[in-house]
């Protein structure tokens, strides 16, 4: 894995790091900005892709900066879906508690998962956590009396938040909770990108033996972006259980896992904006070309070819490496 | 290669349809795509970057009362549904024929807006959104798969989107789902198992074995099938849950008990065929009765080697898919383009899901019956048809029911029927096999009590 | 049915399984082993080696020859080779284009995955359909029946083992693959050899491998579009268990997950059963991360 790496702060002055805020800063308030000007269906893909993006954003910490290919991750975005979604049905939680319970049991599972599948390293990492992605997914299935199995169950999305009724599945209301969801991690993403723990892990991508002379533990940064990773992905699926309605467990099997690798590649891994860019760009990509043809899974995979043949580092990961925009992280 | 059939049968009447008058985002003409259309649609593709967003239809013309009519399809076009997918889109466009040959709507006539939801779940809320919100539909009709119709009926519930689903499965009468979701034209699971179970206990044996798929199209047959065989003096012996996407069954067939003297199957999915003929390898000549859900060999042909071995046992057929003489289901095969075996009339070989289909007929005309005596005009009329259909009782067997007469309850919003049993007989001169009806149910036979009341819920 | 035969039935289908799981995984051995490809399509060309089988074969029923044994034997001849002329031709647009980098070679190969799958779905169609076995023959075990073309697919996978074994072992061209696997830079300085050719070659010959597994497979199961999928993880997951660049390691996991399967299955409910065998799985990768016969990590 070639990519270039920012060089950081041999690259950084006072200005070029207020630029680089400002970009990414910018990014959620164009969102807002540019929302009430969509139609009615674009919005509501505004908010699947927001969501969908924050799963990608944490995907692209393990495996764009860190360089750990996980086929597994589908598992806590499942474990953030399942722990809102029975949080609220079963133990009648309210909305924020029940994402919050989402949240912490795909962090745990992270944790879990992580600190066994770290122990190996390429290959077999990703066959690792793809197992036990596989084994989550079909305990759903096993145990469905709990957890409604393949079939799923519907979440109420109409909900009692603060003394009101508030529809959470409402398109306002909807944007609001992606949107700010989406910012914490764009924000948690940079942060932790530009700061010692970003640059540790992209020099464990690209050598590790150095990081370890170096004074640093690799275990322990790696098991960090595993964490943060699964956390965000649960983040992603607690809301989009709690804004959609509906917990399944399709959104635990490996498609959804090629899927978060797949977006976080076409818009340029280890960037920070690249993992929004690859879901809007996939999302829009299927739809468009399933309203003309019912073909249309022949065309997005032609349109990825031709996407990789022409940028390989994905969109943005080409763009900075074509026009040497090193102060894009 | 194999000859793509045209899905659409020789019908004088198809120009009448108004989906070629107005563009849609959706492609209501040719449901199965030919190579022609995957060139076209990759030069769309190629076209596509130069497309404003704004090209998409997002309003409607106002004014003229012969407008068309606009109703969402939602079919599993590709997925592991598509092979009941693209049947079901074939009746639905022949439905639509119907319709508009036959006045329309209250004089309006119906144009069709497809969407594939590719058999997933999160798709199919998609998509359902994009009707509501793009297409600007007045309802949506037509998905299957459980999973699938949860998930998408969940958003149409939200949206205050008419949602008919073509399903069968027991979930809009468990009050899993919400006001706006319908099925008014097929029996689901629960009713046709338990109008199943006198028959088989009565003819075939009381110690059952049952093979289903892990799931909960499975579960429901479990459950309801054994509480309805013990209420019949018989027992369900064994229940082996097969996972899901599992493509070898010998493994699991010792768990058969040798007591056993019916083994009910009702497997879904690509490897059907793989488990029948397994069945026969493992049992040989002395196995047990077997009694089935056609869903196993939905789709397949019965000219199959490997099939010998289901030669006198029975299945569970929604509707026969061997003509069985009633005027109804001669006129529908008819229209649809369906021989008397089942099969495509362009190609013998492509067998139709024929026991399930009728379900997408049967509710176009739900539908249409339901506007008209609404008087429903417009997207505020919504609720006046939900609740128009409500208060339906009857679905009397003809064109617009050829299955057969089904009642209907308002407050689960489910709909009865009759369900038939056939028997697998080789044909005289010893030249094929042909399913034979052997016995029909009474719409009585499948009724079971209110889970819920959904005209006490909010819309 | 009494815990012996049982035992006998699932470790017969559990044979047959490690059977399947070696041909699957034999084609993606090399590829991966020689050119540390991802080739996410590799499952594909698994789907159309069973549905270009089903193509041939009708072409024969519809030529007006009944035999299904020369049915098979004429699918046996053309569905790898068709599955080749796509490899080859997806190798050299693509994938040498990208000089076979990591990650823009996924991409590639999900693309590549989507564009087989759909067009098998438009000119094939949805549905399974069934290859019938060249022979039919139902074997009567007492107990139980076991057909008698399963046991013909385990002698297969052998024979096909044995002969992969003895060309990379014995042949130029294995000697050159096996260099090429060691360090490619190497074989090309010193070997003189073209390397480019070499991981042509490789990638045809792979798919080619799995669509030949999936002719010898298809006639137990059915040929539908979406088959590829399951291959596809399973060969990942047996290459790496057995260890990259070790075609005994392929055969040693094969055998291993194969058996354990069948065997599993005998004494937990079925989805339990593959919950169980998943994690196992995962655990020995875990604690011997390189697979059984790779080599150790320095």
């Amino acid at each position: 894995m070639s990519v270039v790496a920012p060089t950081g702060d041999a690259a950084s002055t006072r200005g070029s790091r207020g630029v680089r805020l400002a970009v990414h800063a910018a990014v959620p308030v164009a969102i807002a900005l540019l929302y009430p000007l969509l139609p009615d269906y674009h919005q509501g893909n505004v908010v699947r892709i927001l969501l969908l993006a924050v799963y990608a954003s944490g995907y692209n910490l393990l495996f764009g900066y860190t360089g750990l290919l996980s086929l597994g991750h589908a598992l806590y975005l499942g474990a953030g879906l399942y722990g809102a979604g029975l949080g609220t049905t079963a133990l009648g939680l309210d909305p924020l508690l029940a994402w919050l319970l989402g949240v912490a049991l795909a962090a745990t599972l992270a944790l879990a998962v992580g600190a066994l599948a770290l122990r190996t390293t390429g290959v077999a990492f990703m066959i690792v956590t793809m197992m036990f992605a596989q084994a989550g997914y079909l305990s759903i299935l096993h145990w469905n009396r709990f957890t409604g199995g393949d079939e799923g169950f519907v979440v109420p999305t109409v909900r009692r938040v603060a003394g009101f009724a508030l529809d959470l599945g409402e398109p306002d209301v909807r944007l609001v909770i992606a949107l700010v969801l989406y910012s914490l991690a764009l924000g948690i993403c940079y942060a932790l990108v530009r700061g010692d723990v970003g640059r540790v892990w992209l020099a464990l991508r690209d050598d590790e033996e150095r990081v370890e002379l170096l004074g640093h533990d690799p275990f322990r940064h790696k098991l960090l972006a595993f964490v943060v990773s699964g956390v965000l992905a649960g983040a992603a699926g607690g809301a989009y259980a709690l804004l959609f309605g509906y917990v399944g467990a399709t959104f635990a099997t490996i498609q959804y896992s090629i899927l978060a690798l797949l977006w976080v590649l076409v818009g340029g891994a280890a960037t920070v904006l690249g993992p929004l860019l690859g879901t809007a760009l996939m999302f829009y990509l299927v739809d468009i070309l399933s309203g003309y043809t019912a073909a249309w899974l022949f065309a997005v995979g032609a349109v990825l070819v031709a996407l990789v043949l022409v940028a390989p580092r994905g969109v943005l990961g080409t763009l900075r490496h074509r026009f040497r925009w090193s102060w894009l992280p | 290669m194999r000859k793509r059939s045209d899905d659409h049968p020789a019908d004088p009447s198809d120009t009448c349809a108004a989906a070629d008058a107005v563009p849609v985002a959706g492609d209501a003409s040719a449901p199965s795509p030919t190579r022609r259309r995957l060139l076209g649609g990759a030069a769309a593709a190629g076209a596509l970057a130069t497309l404003p967003l704004g090209a998409f239809r997002s309003g409607h013309l106002h004014g003229a009362t012969d407008e068309p009519f606009r109703l969402g399809f939602q079919a599993h076009r590709t997925g592991i549904g598509a092979t009941y997918g693209r049947w079901y889109e074939r009746v639905a466009n022949a439905a639509v024929t119907y319709v508009n040959e036959s006045g329309g709507i209250g004089g309006r006539p119906v144009e069709l807006v497809v969407e594939d939801d590719g058999t997933d779940p999160k798709r199919g809320a998609e998509v359902v959104e994009k009707f509501a919100t793009l297409h600007d539909v007045e309802l949506v009709f037509g998905p299957l798969f459980s999973n699938v119709v949860i998930a998408s009926a969940a958003r149409a519930g939200n949206l205050k989107l008419p949602y008919f689903v073509c399903s069968e499965g027991h979930h809009v009468a468990s009050g899993l789902l919400n006001r706006w979701t319908v099925q008014p034209g097929i029996t689901d699971v629960k009713s046709q198992v338990i109008a199943m179970a006198p028959w088989v206990s009565d003819n075939l044996g009381k110690k059952v074995t049952m093979i289903v798929p892990d799931y909960a199209f499975g579960y429901d047959h479990r459950d309801n099938f054994t509480a309805a065989m013990a209420a019949r003096g018989g027992e369900v012996i064994e229940v082996i849950a097969i996972p899901p996407t599992e493509t070898s069954f010998t493994k699991y067939l010792p768990r058969i008990p040798r007591r056993t003297e019916v083994v009910y199957h009702v497997m879904v999915g690509p490897a059907v065929l793989t488990f029948v003929k397994e069945m026969g390898e493992f049992f040989g000549r002395n196995r047990p009765e077997i009694f089935g859900f056609i869903d196993s060999l939905e789709g397949v042909d019965l000219a199959n080697p490997g099939l010998e071995s289901l030669v006198g046992s029975h299945f569970w057929e929604g509707m026969p898919r061997y003509a069985f003489g009633s005027e109804a289901d001669t006129f529908y095969r008819g229209r649809i383009g369906v021989d008397d075996d089942g099969a495509s009339v362009d190609d013998p070989a492509d067998i139709s899901t024929y026991g399930h289909m009728f379900s997408v007929w049967e509710t176009l005309m739900v539908i249409r019956r339901g506007m008209q005596e609404s008087g429903y005009t417009d997207k505020k009329d919504r609720r006046a048809l939900i609740e128009t259909v409500e208060g339906f009782e009857t679905f009397e067997e003809g064109e617009e029911h050829p299955q057969g007469t089904k009642t209907f309850n308002g407050r689960t919003h489910q709909a009865f029927g009759r369900q038939f049993v056939t028997r697998l007989d080789e044909t005289e001169g010893g030249t094929g096999t042909r399913l034979e009806v052997v016995h029909t149910t009474s719409i009585e036979d499948g009724l079971y009590e209110d889970e819920v009341d959904y005209t006490t819920r909010d819309f | 049915m009494d815990l012996g035969p049982y035992f006998l039935l699932a470790t017969l289908e559990g044979l047959l399984m490690a059977a399947v799981l070696a041909l699957t995984a034999l084609g993606l051995s090399l590829v991966f082993g020689v050119m540390r490809v991802v080739n996410v399509a590799h499952g594909e060309f698994y789907m159309l080696g069973a549905v270009s089988a089903w193509w041939v074969a009708s072409l024969v029923a519809q030529a007006g020859i009944s035999s299904p044994a020369i049915a098979f034997a004429a699918a046996l001849l053309v569905a790898p080779p068709i599955a080749g002329v796509v490899a080859l031709a997806a190798e050299r647009l693509i994938l040498r284009r990208l000089d076979y980098r990591p990650e823009p070679t996924i991409v590639a190969t999900i693309g590549l995955l989507y564009m087989i799958q759909q067009g098998v779905l438009t000119l094939f169609g949805p549905d399974a359909r069934p290859v019938r076995a060249p022979f039919d023959l139902r074997l009567d075990l007492y107990w139980f029946g076991w057909s008698g073309y399963k046991l013909a697919v385990i002698v297969f996978a052998i024979v096909l083992i044995v002969v992969a074994r003895w060309v990379l072992v014995n042949t130029r061209a294995g000697l050159i693959m096996r260099a090429t696997e060691i360090d490619t830079e190497m074989a090309r300085a010193l070997g003189g050899i073209d390397t480019r050719r070499v991981y042509a070659g490789v990638f045809t010959l792979g798919a080619m491998l799995a669509a030949l597994a999936a002719v010898l497979i298809v006639p137990i199961q059915q040929a539908h579009y979406l088959m590829g999928l399951d291959p596809l993880l399973l060969s990942f997951v047996v290459v790496i268990v057995g260890g990259l660049g070790s075609l005994r390691g392929t055969l040693v996991a094969a055998l291993l997950i194969g058996l354990s399967d069948g065997i599993v299955s005998v004494f937990f409910a079925p989805t339990l059963a593959k919950i169980l065998a998943t994690l196992l799985v995962a655990l020995v990768l875990v604690f011997r991360p390189q697979g059984l016969y790779g080599e150790a990590p320095r």
